[in-house]
């Protein structure tokens, strides 16, 4: 799916990387607990939280990711969105919840496993 | 390559916003090195739960990040309160950190257990009212 597709699935503002949303990601995963992102989550290109502050990008880069998600019509501020440029991550804000945003994303065929991103 | 290439970092204590800042610089360094994708990501994932575990409770501490021709060495060391019971910290779910920080996405008690999964091999020093010394070294 394209980060742009996901944009319009959630209704959502680009805060920052409107050049990268043709990028492909193949899975996605949600949680506020920026510990478990880094403990359970493993090759999930978008994270889609209701947690605000730079260690979001900061822990999105570190697993390779390509795309946060704000939800619940949460805005990043300047200083995250300087990390996100730094790290070439794409931000979206989306006034869906996490459960909705998450279920449609998943309905419209973006799974937690990038099967996707594995057919020969 | 005989001599490792060693990569020195301040991890400032005060500012929960500049925690990362050193991962990042390693990981970018890594990638210069042109080490696998995989290894920089298990680098760089041990070496941030590592920052912030110094930023949360030592009050900052060093990062040295050593690449040899078959590994890669990260040293954290903090001259903080140091980890009374070892054992006890490294059980998953087991956590110190006050709750402002669990409200920053944190303190889940998964760090040290983490950082372990994610290296080949760690040690950890620490002595209670001296500081703490993590050895973590991922194989090349």
């Amino acid at each position: 799916m394209k980060i742009l597709e996901i944009s319009k699935l959630l209704n959502a503002e680009v805060c920052w990387g409107e050049d990268r949303l043709e990028s492909e990601v193949c899975s996605a995963c949600g949680s506020d607990m920026m510990s478990d992102v880094l403990a359970f989550v493993k090759d999930q290109a978008v994270l889609l939280t209701g947690l605000v502050n730079s260690q979001v990008i900061r822990t999105a880069e570190m697993m390779d990711m390509r795309c946060v998600v704000f939800v619940r019509n949460k805005k990043p501020s300047e200083e995250m969105l300087d990390i996100a440029k730094e790290s070439g991550i794409v931000v979206l804000a989306s006034p869906m919840r996490m459960y909705d945003a998450c279920g449609v994303l998943y309905a419209n065929g973006l799974g937690d496993h990038g099967e996707t991103a594995n057919h020969e | 390559m005989s001599e490792p290439l060693v990569y020195t970092f301040l991890v400032d204590g005060d500012n929960f916003t500049s925690a990362g800042e050193a991962s990042v610089k390693m990981k970018k360094n890594l990638r210069m090195l042109a080490i696998a994708p995989d290894i920089i990501r298990r680098v760089a994932i041990a070496m941030y739960e590592g920052e912030i575990n110094m930023v949360i409770h030592a009050g900052g501490g060093t990062a040295t990040v050593s690449v040899h021709n078959d590994k890669i060495e990260i040293v954290l060391e903090d001259k903080g309160p140091g980890i009374a019971d070892v054992e006890l910290a490294m059980r998953e779910g087991f956590s110190t950190a006050p709750e402002t920080i669990r409200n920053l996405g944190f303190g889940a008690g998964m760090g040290l257990p983490n950082m372990k999964r994610n290296t080949d091999s760690m040690t950890i020093e620490s002595t209670v009212g001296v500081g703490t010394r993590i050895t973590m070294t991922v194989n090349l």
